[in-house]
């Protein structure tokens, strides 16, 4: 069972800290790459000290130590995300805690459920085999001779139980791609059927046959393949049950993702609250553009400054009326003339330009050096057996000339966390070998992908927890409202039903179709 | 005294125009054009109120004609030219009726917007 793609794994909390621990020892390569990459670092270290106007005493953060004018402080720093140091380690802790107390038990569980479906279904398979072999061994003398009906029935219990065995194995023993907090309702109804129908034929095996030391054996036999059809039957019970009725589309959810907006629609047919929130999650990684907390930080900055620089006296005595002070703070705050739409504008166009004029730059070089490289035919290669390179090297000779405008570009669109040194050169020797041309190199940088495409680390989004006010393994209904969270944002799921559709038909005859032609003439008299 | 009455009401709404025919080479020309008629469609009548009206309308008049002259104006509603009515012909039809080789003289009944919206605000005050 391999855990490669488990959303919860034990090593999940251990990678996710070694991966803060290797930003660093990039961010240190990077420094020697470049003599800007400064920038980068400092860009974000200045979203937790905000200066409100009114203040200009309260400056970096060494003179934090300055008394006096503290008590503003607190306000400034409401903007603290991620980024600074503190509150990654106290982040860190509590994943890793979390993850200790939560694998242990998560595993138990897992396994035991599997051993009792395994050992439920070798019991039920051994069974009809049972049930032909112990007449034969306990009292074989009094058994009357069957001759060619039971030979026949002997087959066909035999390819019976071949399709069984084609049938549970196609259906039931897949590599678990999910760990969900509640049973699987249906699956553990099936379970508790299979083994009432099993113990009944058991027992009525027992009383009747082993008991009283039947001789028909030709009915025995019957009796075994009667017990493998039903149980056919059951298998057939079970893929309608497991696989075929959320097939047909019944709701259409709408994920929201809750930092910054983005919003797909999926269509799903009947599912408990918890396969759905594993449909969602699937499609999560595929769909999304990939987490960039890098992107969030100017609007939070934004709306710190907005209501920093305020600050209530109590003019009329003693009284602690705490919501009235707030709600007059937010009032004035809103009356304030401040021109930060301005500002967001302004800043949105530089922005906006900023990227352009990079990427043409990236795009010019990154053509410019894709020309330096020459495919050689097979004939070629042995007439000229002196320059030639593999794709790595080749990926590496050429990579200098367009490092650069690639670093800037991807400094400039907040995604230099995302590519390394290395994966980059790997993606240029990739598109080497399959003969891309440099638009089909540069779409992985140009266009934030899906979380899929980037190295694990960056994920920002490994243990789920399912936040449902109703149970979740109810079934979906118009209206539900259910949270996906992770540590650094939340998925909510809206769900609605897809409307009843009444169509009706409306038959037109071909030949009904007629025109005639509508003229306004003037005629001079 | 009821015929008086009636008649008087049906000249208050319309005008008898009298026009003589204006001989140029081997025509006799009235000096208007006209537009309209069953066969025609009678949304795209920018003259008529009601634009399911199928009927004659003068659609332009030429400058010192005959047919200004004698007081025709554009957009007037032709009912009657000497007698044949002409509410319910087609275009060819209200053509050839005026535009008979034999007669020098046409008599028109025709109605007017204006004409009718005047005598209604008489009427009204």
């Amino acid at each position: 069972m391999s855990t490669a793609m488990d959303t919860e794994s034990t090593y999940s909390g251990y990678s996710h800290y070694s991966g803060h621990s290797k930003k660093a020892h990039r961010q240190g390569r990077d420094r020697h790459k470049s003599p800007r990459s400064k920038d980068g670092s400092r860009s974000e270290k200045s979203v937790t000290i905000q200066t409100p106007p009114a203040e200009p005493l309260l400056g970096n953060d060494a003179s934090r130590a300055e008394e006096g004018q503290d008590d503003n402080w607190g306000e400034t720093t409401t903007a603290i995300t991620g980024t600074s140091e503190h509150s990654i380690s106290q982040e860190d802790i509590a994943r890793i805690s979390k993850d200790l107390e939560d694998s242990v038990g998560l595993d138990c569980k897992r396994y035991l459920g599997l051993t009792v479906a395994a050992v439920l279904g070798l019991l039920v398979f051994l069974t009809p085999i049972a049930f032909i072999l112990l007449p034969q061994i306990l009292w074989r003398d009094d058994l009357e001779p069957c001759g060619t009906v039971c030979e026949g029935l002997f087959i066909s219990v035999a390819f019976k139980l071949l399709i069984l065995l084609i049938g549970t194995w196609a259906l039931f023993f897949r590599q678990p791609k999910a760990d969900l907090p509640r049973v699987f309702v249906f699956r553990a109804l099936l379970l508790v059927l299979i083994f009432l129908f099993v113990f009944s034929y058991w027992l009525f095996y027992g009383v009747r046959i082993l008991d009283s030391k039947d001789t028909n054996y030709q009915g025995i036999v019957q009796y075994a393949v009667s017990l493998v059809d039903a149980l056919l039957f059951i298998h057939y019970l079970a893929i309608v049950l497991l696989e075929l009725r959320q097939l047909q589309p019944t709701f259409t959810v709408k994920v929201v993702r809750s930092t910054d907006g983005e919003s797909r629609y999926y269509s799903l047919g009947h599912l408990s609250i918890q396969r759905a929130a594993l449909v969602v999650l699937e499609n999560y990684y595929r769909d999304f553009t990939v987490y960039n907390p890098a992107l969030l930080t100017a609007s939070k900055s934004r709306a710190a400054k907005h209501m920093a620089g305020l600050k209530v006296y109590n003019v009329d005595g003693p009284g602690n009326n705490a919501s009235g002070q707030s709600r007059a703070m937010i009032a004035a705050a809103a009356r304030r003339r401040d021109s930060s739409h301005n500002e967001l504008y302004y800043e949105e166009a530089d922005h906006e330009r900023r990227v352009k004029k990079r990427r043409a730059r990236l795009v010019v070089a990154v053509e410019e050096a894709f020309t330096h490289i020459k495919r050689l035919q097979a004939e070629e290669q042995q007439k000229a057996p002196g320059e030639m390179m593999d794709p790595r090297e080749a990926a590496q000779a050429i990579f200098p000339s367009m490092a650069r405008a690639l670093q800037k570009y991807l400094r400039t669109t907040r995604q230099q966390q995302y590519h390394s040194m290395e994966s980059i050169l790997q993606h240029l020797s990739f598109c080497i070998t399959n003969n891309m041309t440099p638009k089909a190199f540069l779409e992985r940088y140009l266009n934030s992908g899906p979380t899929l495409q980037y190295d694990r680390d960056r994920w920002f989004s490994k243990q789920w927890t399912l936040v449902s006010e109703e149970a979740v393994t109810s079934g979906l209904q118009d209206g539900i409202v259910f949270v996906l969270k992770c540590l650094d944002f939340n998925l909510v799921v809206n769900v609605k039903k897809i409307p009843f559709i009444k169509l009706s038909e409306e038959f037109i005859d071909p030949k009904s179709h007629k025109f005639v032609l509508r003229l306004q003439s003037e005629t001079s008299v | 005294p009821v015929i008086t009455i009636l008649s008087y009401f049906i000249s208050s709404f319309q005008q008898r125009i009298e026009i003589h025919k204006l001989r140029q080479g081997d025509n006799l020309i009235l000096g208007f054009s006209i537009g309209g008629g069953i066969d025609q469609d009678p949304t795209q009548n920018p003259f008529s109120e009601d634009k399911t009206d199928k009927g004659i309308y003068v659609t332009r008049v030429t400058e010192g004609g005959p047919a200004e002259v004698a007081g025709l104006q554009i957009g007037d509603k032709i009912m009657q030219v000497n007698g044949w009515d002409m509410t319910m012909v087609t275009h060819d039809q209200a053509r050839k009726r005026l535009t008979k080789r034999n007669e020098e003289v046409v008599r028109l009944l025709v109605t007017r917007q204006s004409l009718q919206k005047a005598v209604q605000q008489s009427m009204m005050s």
